[in-house]
């Protein structure tokens, strides 16, 4: 009876330390961010690109670095979201018959998930090449849209399967198609799709490897596809290489508005996955 | 059994994998009439009712030979098309699954994918079937609400009205009402009987006590064949085979 109740005590004690690690690790780094971005985070940090001199501790900011993420992350989202959504529909809707295609399918995108997002980088130089793009928004949008899709395949395919079998048969014995039938689905899984869209912008904002050929770098707001653009990952990493106290503080700076871009876009989806809830069955 | 049939099935085997799940079955289904299927869990029951509007299509690894003819019109027949055949019939399943919509919406999804655009037309199909299921009254002020607002038994009758709005000619209940409290269950059953009159009815059940209150027929399943198929009180009180004789008195399940 004593060696249960400290069976149950031990475990306890663990899962409570391991909570306190996880949970204390995530304070901390917000915390180090906080601590040593915030005396360098100014107006200018997000109104004014680099000027001259910005990376020896002269004035600017890195308004070229946060519009090139956005642009790089949102465009390869939204790709990723035209890309996927199909797939996803199409894995589980039209291809009932033939289990093994799909399995191999689903293996496949499992498997691009795993890759490291340096390769992607390298496939989507490659492309370039083979186009003739030079570093670009464009070549950064396409090689980040390939680390993203095995995410958004993968979760919209798990949200897809948990709609029950039932439902399709609902809409199915009222006489709908395939496709009316899907976009039921889609309604049914709006607040999934919001998941993967976090999923996807996330790990496409912090992504340095893929954008690292392929974006470039430029200290300008690009006003084209065909223009290098910042991106934040490379723009924190270039200024904490530096020796100057002043743009090392910057980088920290830039961290913290990454970090805060983050957290909006999952507060915004979180809100968003509560509204279109509202119907799920 | 003097009237035309409405569903008449042909030597119709289905496989799943290498399972035979329905073997040879062949009957005629009367028309305006509530028929029940009843059999023990596993005997093919549901499978022989979802044959009936080819939802069975979607199966992964599944072999249907032979006819079903629907209004003298054989649905698997290479150029069938489906979705004609599917709106022929309502179908009502075990729990109730509202599509992700309002009140309304569900109810007018049907007419509006068949091309009903008009909101008079709409409006007035949706509380005519609404009425017809006894809910307008317990939704007519909260339309727009969410349909999984409804409790499950109203949400039962919605799912109902929803396949009664495309002017379906069958209903089909796969065991319709085993979700619900018994009150929403009469409730039902009492639909089913009103309907009669205007729809063929098959239903899957367990429940011998429902087959009894409710059906005109009934079919007995068991092993993936049918075993007997006559009027409610000869099978039920008086079985010609000793398998029907052994389920009806509860020896077999």
């Amino acid at each position: 009876m004593r060696r249960r109740k400290l069976e149950e005590l031990f475990f306890k004690l663990l899962m409570v330390l391991a909570t306190i690690i996880v949970a204390g690790s995530f304070f901390l780094i917000v915390g180090t961010i906080f601590y040593k971005g915030v005396p360098y985070m100014n107006l200018d940090m997000i109104t004014k690109t680099p000027g001259g001199g910005f990376y020896i501790g002269k004035e600017g900011g890195v308004l070229n670095a946060i519009v090139g993420s956005l642009y790089v992350a949102g465009g390869a989202t939204i790709l990723g979201l035209l890309i996927s959504i199909p797939v996803a529909l199409y894995i589980n809707m039209y291809m009932d018959g033939k289990r093994f295609l799909s399995n191999t399918l689903r293996m496949a995108f499992d498997v691009l998930f795993g890759i490291p997002s340096i390769v992607y980088g390298a496939f989507g130089f490659l492309i370039m090449i083979y186009f003739g793009i030079r570093a670009s928004l464009l070549g950064g949008i396409i090689a980040v849209t390939l680390l993203v899709i095995p995410i958004l395949v993968r979760t919209l395919d798990e949200v897809i399967r948990t709609v029950p079998l039932e439902l399709r048969d609902a809409a199915l014995s009222l006489g709908s198609t395939r496709w009316e039938m899907a976009k039921v689905v889609l309604r049914q899984i709006r607040p999934g799709i919001f998941t993967a869209i976090l999923l996807a912008f996330g790990r496409g904002i912090g992504d340095v490897a893929s954008v690292l050929f392929t974006a470039g770098f430029s200290d300008n707001v690009p006003t084209s596809l065909h223009e290098p653009a910042a991106t934040l990952p490379l723009a924190i990493f270039f200024q904490l290489g530096s020796p100057v106290e002043e743009v090392q503080g910057r980088g920290y700076a830039s961290a913290l508005i990454l970090t805060i871009i983050v957290l909006i876009i999952t507060v915004l989806s979180d809100i968003l996955i509560k509204k279109y809830s509202k119907h799920k069955i | 059994m003097t009237q035309t049939p409405h569903i008449s099935v042909q030597h119709l085997n289905v496989h799943i994998a290498d399972q035979h799940i329905l073997k040879d079955i062949n009957i005629h289904i009367p028309d305006k009439s509530v028929i029940s299927i009843i059999g023990p869990s596993g005997c093919g029951k549901t499978t022989l009712l979802k044959s009936f509007n080819r939802l069975l299509d979607n199966t992964p690894d599944i072999k249907i030979t032979g006819n079903v003819l629907v209004d003298k019109e054989n649905i698997y027949a290479p150029d069938a098309e489906v979705t004609h055949i599917r709106k022929k019939m309502g179908l009502l399943s075990q729990r109730p699954y509202p599509l992700p919509m309002s009140i309304y919406d569900n109810v007018a999804y049907g007419p509006r994918i068949h091309g009903i655009r008009k909101k008079a037309e709409l409006d007035e199909l949706v509380e005519t079937q609404l009425k017809a299921t006894g809910l307008w009254n317990e939704v007519k002020d909260r339309l727009n609400a969410s349909a999984t607002r409804l409790s499950i038994g109203q949400q039962q009758r919605l799912c109902l009205a929803r396949g009664l709005a495309v002017g379906p000619e069958i209903i089909l209940g796969d065991e319709s009402t085993s979700a619900l409290d018994p009150v929403s269950t009469a409730i039902i059953e009492d639909l089913f009987i009103s309907l009669k009159e205007k729809y063929t009815i098959v239903l899957v059940t367990h429940i011998l006590r429902q087959a009894r209150r409710v059906s005109d027929y009934i079919i007995f399943v068991y092993m993936g064949k049918i075993i007997e198929f006559g009027p409610t009180e000869e099978v039920l009180l008086n079985p010609k085979e000793e398998l029907t004789k052994e389920y009806v008195k509860g020896y077999i399940s």
